[in-house]
């Protein structure tokens, strides 16, 4: 007879709450008074996946900071959907100043707090994809290779969004975009091109990178938490599915995230000077396919007759995420 | 304390007697040897309480003193010519926030072609960034006006750019009058930022404004730095009192009291300006001089008073906006357009060229007798690009015979230019 | 701080700006009807009484359990469990073993000692209910919290009915019985046993009834012909059953010699057959015509038969009973799946057959009834279990063909509340059922992973020689982690999705017990809180203008 150990909570950790568990075990999103860093009345698209991404990160990172934190903001949705004058969401201190400079200003915010004998301010510095991963990358890289104080945290939703859907270098593979049409010999964004930041963060051997996204909300804060508690150059990566450059329903943002998570298109795990130290594991492993169809960006690979070749080059590309960082878990 | 040293060197412990809390280095000839200074004073203790950061970048060096001005810290750096280009839509942003941070420019010329010499094109290249721009005559006026930067910026709230000729004043070995700690801690009280980034009472800095507000915001931004030319002589004369110098102000006229002809020049060009017009004088020339410190905000009034009862004015500037022509002369000719005046535009010294007394005085008698050209270029090699030009004239396609035939009597030119 | 005009800008002062103009579809919190609920017979609210019982509130749980059902360790032991057959948590593991909860909380509640509490006011009506099996009990029950005055006349000389009579101990101990019934005494209901009622309009004049609620199940066993030599040797099995409980003193313990044979598939000739062999049968066999697919009794239950050491003979008649044999046809199925005799034959050795091939109703208290409606056995009742003449309800096996414990609870409830309406004048509606909260409605990504709890089994040599209950109870940690098990489906367990997955901040949460509330200020109507809502408690509708 074996019996179940005490310690199952209905949802577990899956759910942003949970009445089961102590208060204590409790996510930050599940807290009657939660900071809400990010206020209502922002102006991002219904369904946003950044604008849920940022409210996770920023109130996480705030709970760690006892409310003692300072935000830098590259330029993007999240920064033009937040402050348009005369009106601003944002409950913390925020500065927004340029494109390509969050990471350096958050390093002279860092510095004059630490001039100023402020060691209980935190700093974090938040961008998109294209202010992280392309324009903005010079700064990062340089942030990193000094080990600057700051948390930068890139909201990843795979394209210039602000500008109409351009392509990054975070672009996956054959993806519509309005620089990447879906027309032509080799329709969508190439393959063989892009970047992964967190690898390169890795690489800058800073103490905490990390990626996660929308649809593990736990993993999500546990990474900011642990992410706080460590001084120096920190890198998150989040995944936030953008319903408009993705050609997805408003409501599916989460289970875009889940899905591009569960495909294994999408790696998450954390690293701590430069090595892997845990993986997400995908629960139930689905096909590539799955993440793909519900997206009008690829919608060109679904027609009348799919190209299988391609959604086969995308699934390798997930398969050899999974065999990469060990996805599906340790008893595989 | 008076003593010998290079221009750079005086700057740096100038810069470091304002207690700067963040510097940001970023190498570029010819300001390397000021962050050089400031650095080896933080990291021999001399200089407390400041992060001395080593960017990746001036467009990094720029967005960390933002991020550090707007996290109330005083901050400085220093670029030139490229560095300064490269930067330059922080810089833009600087002013836009309202970021009180001094940075030096050792002025250069820009590139292509690649030159490290002076001009003052990279300076004039962000004339309407929106910051203060103070030219240095000499090292000691490049020092004092560091100081009365920091002063004058965070009274403001906008940032300040000490323009000093690169090489010219930053590499030359001159005696300076160092002011001491005490002195200095006098004349600059402890930065008090108008905004902050602050956990105890959170704002957003940098909206977005759209059309609604644009306008207004410019207007304020204008009317905000043309204050500037009210502080700054009261901020010379507070300088004076306890320095015991003349530094700063907007514009100094040197014998111009009874000129008829009046040179207006910014940097060190006019010490050799002055050099000449003593001498000219000494023959008997009614020739004067006019030196701008404060380029932005433009004193208009103060330089039309200045000016007003010369019969001509030769700007000679080390900038040149292509295709237009002067850019100080432009600015000198507007603020005196309701005067009678003739207005000579003189390229002079770009990339470096030197400016000799010789070229001034055969310069300044042509004006005289009225033999100058409205734009001239002083030293000009007319032999070198009179031959450039044929050449080209010759390459150049010319098009179909019909047009070119038509061109020539003129009939197409019309609808062509 | 002297902020510059445009550029710095107060705090959260987006709260300008109501987004939720934007909206053109609004989510709305619903409570869905689970499926579990839905499938209940006696109407039990299961998803509730789990939530209660996940948090590790055992009283409450079982209070709000026995708003609809006073047995819960019976019905823990006996029920089918239809709930668990429709639960949606069978699609991803397996159901939740929602009757082995019911059965910890029935026994919890013994050991603690909860009681029912009493109404504060009586209505001054008197409700008589013939007979104390499930119907009428659960009837005395309802009827008694609603005010009213009841007596139960009970022919027998113990309360219970079948669950006493028919269930064999060691699938019902008699102790958890007998607790269950006395609370339901405690409550002021008036249990008169050995009163068989003859004549109901007599009684209910004799007893000055308001009302009347009849209960008196279904006792007389249906025989088939069997020609037989030793007719002493032929039984039926709920005389069986009934001897074994030694209700009556001179009923005896049943002698069915070495070898016996049970003639039927439906429960009953499954627990003749193991109570045969706890009695000491060598062989114990259930002869069924058709196959062990279509035996009516539960898969379940044949299992464990067989785990006994019970033998089946499927698609076999029994023609003929002789001395010491039976003579048995094999049938064979035909292609609508009939069973039809194939002419070979073949003998069994037998010391005793016991028919169990199930039981009609004695109606004849109902002689005098006027208007009162019986069709092929069964008393045809309205859907407020009302027979034909007024004030005479009606539930449980004489009611109707579906019989089973859960069945008549759920009849007694809802003929006491039609009663306790006609008593007052009006009449009984049952409130409309919410819309189903099928699979597809649930976000089942969020729940754990994990199997279904096994409860513990009594080992083999005990079961098949004494009659102590054959299936154990859950401890509280196993109790507690089936609960947890549940998908709460339709209803909000305060999981906090909604609340946390607004891109908006839209959701307003109100705190433990209180739920959520939509602030359709700025909510713009995305859908992701109904999408990411586990349970499918939140539903889009469209907007109006
Ligand atoms: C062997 C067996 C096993 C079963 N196992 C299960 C099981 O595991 N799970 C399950 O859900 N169901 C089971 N059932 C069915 C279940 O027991 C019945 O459906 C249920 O008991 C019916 O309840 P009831 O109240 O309608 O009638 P009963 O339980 O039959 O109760 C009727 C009562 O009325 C009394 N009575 C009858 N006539 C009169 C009268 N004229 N005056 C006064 N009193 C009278 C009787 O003495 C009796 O006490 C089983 C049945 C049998 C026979
Ligand atoms: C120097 C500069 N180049 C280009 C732009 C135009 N621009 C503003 S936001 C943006 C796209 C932002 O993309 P990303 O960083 O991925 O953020 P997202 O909007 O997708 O959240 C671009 C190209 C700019 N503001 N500044
Ligand atoms: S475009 Fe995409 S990222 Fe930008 S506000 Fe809309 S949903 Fe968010
Ligand atoms: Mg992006």
């Amino acid at each position: 007879m074996s019996y179940q150990p005490i310690s199952f909570y209905q949802t577990g950790t899956f759910t942003v709450g949970n009445r089961l568990l102590a208060p204590d075990e409790r996510s930050v999103q599940a807290q009657v008074k939660r900071y809400n860093s990010l206020n209502s009345g922002h102006r991002a698209c219904q369904g946003c996946g950044e604008a849920l991404g940022a409210r996770y990160a920023i109130d996480a990172a705030m709970e760690a900071a006892h409310g003692q934190l300072i935000a830098a903001n590259a330029t993007g949705c999240l920064e033009v959907f937040s402050t348009p004058y005369p009106e601003t969401s944002w409950q913390i201190p925020w500065v927004h100043s340029l494109f390509g400079n969050a990471a350096a200003v958050a390093t002279g915010i860092a510095a004059a707090l630490k001039v100023k004998g402020k060691h209980d301010v935190r700093v974090v510095a938040q961008g998109g994809d294209g202010g992280t991963t392309d324009i903005g990358f010079g700064c990062l890289s340089g942030m990193f290779e000094r080990n600057d104080d700051v948390l930068y945290i890139c909201y990843d939703n795979g394209g210039y969004m602000n500008t109409g859907i351009q392509r990054s270098s975070a672009t996956p593979p054959a993806a519509r975009t309005a620089t990447t049409m879906a027309v032509g010999a080799e329709p969508g964004n190439p393959f063989g091109q892009g970047k992964f930041v967190p690898a390169i963060a890795m690489a800058h051997d800073i103490p905490y990178v990390a990626t996660a996204t929308v649809a593990d909300l736990r993993d999500l804060e546990a990474k900011v938490l642990r992410a706080m508690e460590i001084r120096g150059a920190r890198y998150i990566h989040i995944l936030v599915p953008c319903p408009l450059g993705w050609g997805t329903a408003s409501g599916d943002t989460i289970k875009m995230a889940r899905l591009a998570k569960e495909t294994g298109f999408f790696p998450v795990f954390e690293a701590e000077q430069g090595v892997v130290t845990g993986v997400l594991p995908i629960r139930k492993k689905l096909p590539v396919e799955e993440f793909l169809r519900p997206q009008k960006r690829y919608a060109h690979l679904f027609g009348k007759q799919p190209k299988v070749d391609v959604i086969a080059k995308l699934q390798a590309l997930a398969d050899r995420n999974i065999r990469k960082y060990g996805l599906l878990g340790e008893e595989h | 304390m008076l003593k010998q040293t290079e221009g750079s060197h005086a700057v740096a412990e100038a810069v470091a007697l304002c207690r700067p809390e963040v510097v940001c280095a970023y190498p570029i000839s010819p300001q390397t040897h000021i962050v050089e200074g400031v650095g080896e004073l933080v990291k021999s203790g001399e200089l407390r309480n400041c992060e001395f950061i080593n960017v990746e970048s001036e467009f990094a060096a720029m967005s960390v003193a933002i991020g550090s001005s707007a996290a109330g810290a005083r901050t400085y750096t220093a670029t030139a010519s490229q560095g300064l280009l490269f930067m330059a839509e922080a810089v833009f942003n600087a002013s836009g926030l309202g970021l009180p941070i001094v940075m030096t420019v050792a002025n250069r010329a820009i590139g292509a072609p690649i030159n490290i010499w002076n001009d003052h094109t990279d300076s004039l290249a962000m004339r309407d960034s929106g910051w203060l721009q103070l030219f240095a005559e000499t090292n000691q006026e490049a020092l004092d006006l560091h100081i009365q930067a920091f002063r004058l910026g965070e009274e403001l709230s906008l940032p300040v750019m000490v323009c000093m000729d690169g090489f010219i004043l930053t590499h030359a070995y001159e005696r300076v009058d160092m002011p001491t700690q005490a002195q200095v801690d006098a004349y600059l009280p402890p930065y008090s930022p108008r905004q902050v980034l602050d956990p105890a009472e959170p704002v957003s800095i940098g909206a977005m404004v759209g059309p609604e507000a644009f306008m207004e915001v410019r207007y304020l931004a204008h009317a905000k730095q043309r204050q500037a030319l009210e502080r700054m002589p009261a901020y010379a004369a507070e300088f004076k009192s306890i320095f015991g110098r003349d530094s700063g102000g907007l514009l100094h006229s040197y014998r111009a009291d009874d000129a008829e002809t009046i040179v207006v020049a910014m940097g060190s060009v006019l010490g050799t300006i002055k050099d000449t017009v003593d001498e000219m004088r000494a023959a008997g020339d009614k020739i004067g001089v006019m030196g701008l410190t404060l380029f932005r905000p433009f004193p208009s009034a103060q330089v039309r008073d200045a000016l007003q009862h010369a019969k001509r004015v030769v700007v000679l500037e080390k900038s040149f906006s292509i295709g237009a022509g002067g850019i100080l002369a432009t600015n000198v000719r507007t603020a005196i357009s309701a005067l009678p005046i003739d207005t000579y535009t003189v390229g002079a010294g770009l990339g470096g060229r030197a400016i000799t007394k010789r070229s001034l005085h055969a310069l300044f008698r042509g004006a005289i007798q009225g033999k100058l050209e409205f734009l001239t270029f002083l030293d000009l090699n007319r032999e070198v690009v009179d031959k450039q030009l044929a050449r080209e004239a010759q390459k150049r396609r010319s098009g179909p015979i019909a047009e070119n035939l038509l061109r020539d009597v003129g009939v197409v030119a019309a609808k062509i230019v | 701080m002297e902020k510059p005009f445009a550029i710095t800008l107060d705090p959260g002062s987006s709260l300008a700006n109501r987004t939720g103009s934007w909206r053109t579809y609004r989510p709305e919190y619903l409570d869905r009807l689970p499926p579990c609920n839905a499938a209940c017979p006696a109407g039990e609210n299961i998803q509730a009484w789990l939530f209660n019982a996940e948090s590790g509130d055992y009283e409450k749980a079982w209070r709000s359990l026995t708003v609809n059902n006073p047995l819960p360790a019976t019905m823990g032991r006996v029920c089918y469990h239809p709930c668990e057959g429709a639960c949606n948590r069978q699609h991803l593991d397996a159901s939740v073993g929602i009757n082995s909860v019911e059965r910890f909380l029935g026994d919890e509640a013994i050991k603690r000692g909860w009681k029912f509490v009493k109404p504060e006011k009586q209505s001054g009506k008197r409700v008589l209910v013939v007979g104390a099996g499930p119907a009428g009990l659960s009837a005395a029950y309802q009827l008694a919290l609603l005010g009213h005055a009841v007596s139960i006349y009970e022919a027998g000389p113990a309360a219970g009915g079948m669950m006493r009579f028919g269930i064999p101990k060691y699938r019902l101990p008699r102790d958890v019985l007998d607790s269950e019934i006395a609370r339901i005494v405690d409550l002021g209901v008036e249990l008169r046993l050995n009163t068989h009622v003859d004549d109901l309009k007599q009684a209910m004049a004799e007893g000055r009834f308001d009302a009347c609620f009849l209960g008196v199940g279904a006792h007389i066993a249906k025989r088939a012909y069997i020609p037989a030599g030793d007719a002493n040797r032929v039984l039926d099995a709920v005389s069986v059953l009934r001897s074994m409980e030694g209700a009556h003193e001179e009923e005896m313990k049943p002698l069915l010699g070495r070898r016996v044979v049970v003639y039927g598939g439906g429960n009953t000739a499954i627990d003749v057959a193991r109570t045969a062999k706890r009695l000491g049968a060598e062989e114990s066999i259930i002869v069924y015509r058709r196959t062990r697919e279509k035996m009516p009794a539960h898969d379940f239950e044949v299992e464990e038969a067989l785990q006994e050491g019970v033998m089946m003979k499927w698609l076999s008649t029994i023609k003929e009973a002789g001395e010491g044999e039976l003579t048995v046809e094999k049938m064979a199925l035909d292609e609508n799946g009939f069973p039809q005799p194939t002419g070979e034959y073949e003998t069994v050795a037998a010391d005793s057959l016991v028919l169990a091939l199930g039981q009609d109703a004695d109606l004849s208290l109902l002689g005098k009834v006027a208007g009162l409606v019986i069709d092929q056995g069964v008393v045809q009742v309205d859907a407020a279990m009302m027979t034909g003449c007024p004030g005479v309800f009606a539930g449980g096996d004489m009611a109707g063909n579906d019989r089973t414990v859960t069945v008549a609870v759920g009849h007694g409830k809802k003929a006491a509340r039609a009663i306790d309406a006609w008593l007052r004048g009006g009449k009984y509606e049952a409130s409309p059922k919410p819309e189903m909260a099928t699979f597809e409605r649930l976000n089942t990504w969020y729940y754990s992973d994990a199997p279904k709890t096994v409860r513990p089994v009594l080992d083999i040599i005990r079961r098949q020689s004494t009659f102590e209950e054959v299936l154990g109870g859950l401890d509280e940690t196993n109790a507690q982690f089936e609960a947890r098990r549940c998908l709460s489906c339709g209803n909000c367990f305060e999981c906090d999705n909604c609340y946390g997955v607004c891109p908006d901040n839209a959701v307003i949460k109100l705190g433990p017990g209180k739920r959520f509330v939509f602030n359709y200020d700025y909510c713009k109507g995305c859908g992701v809180c109904v999408a990411e809502c586990p349970c499918g408690a939140i539903r889009m509708v469209p907007e109006e203008n």
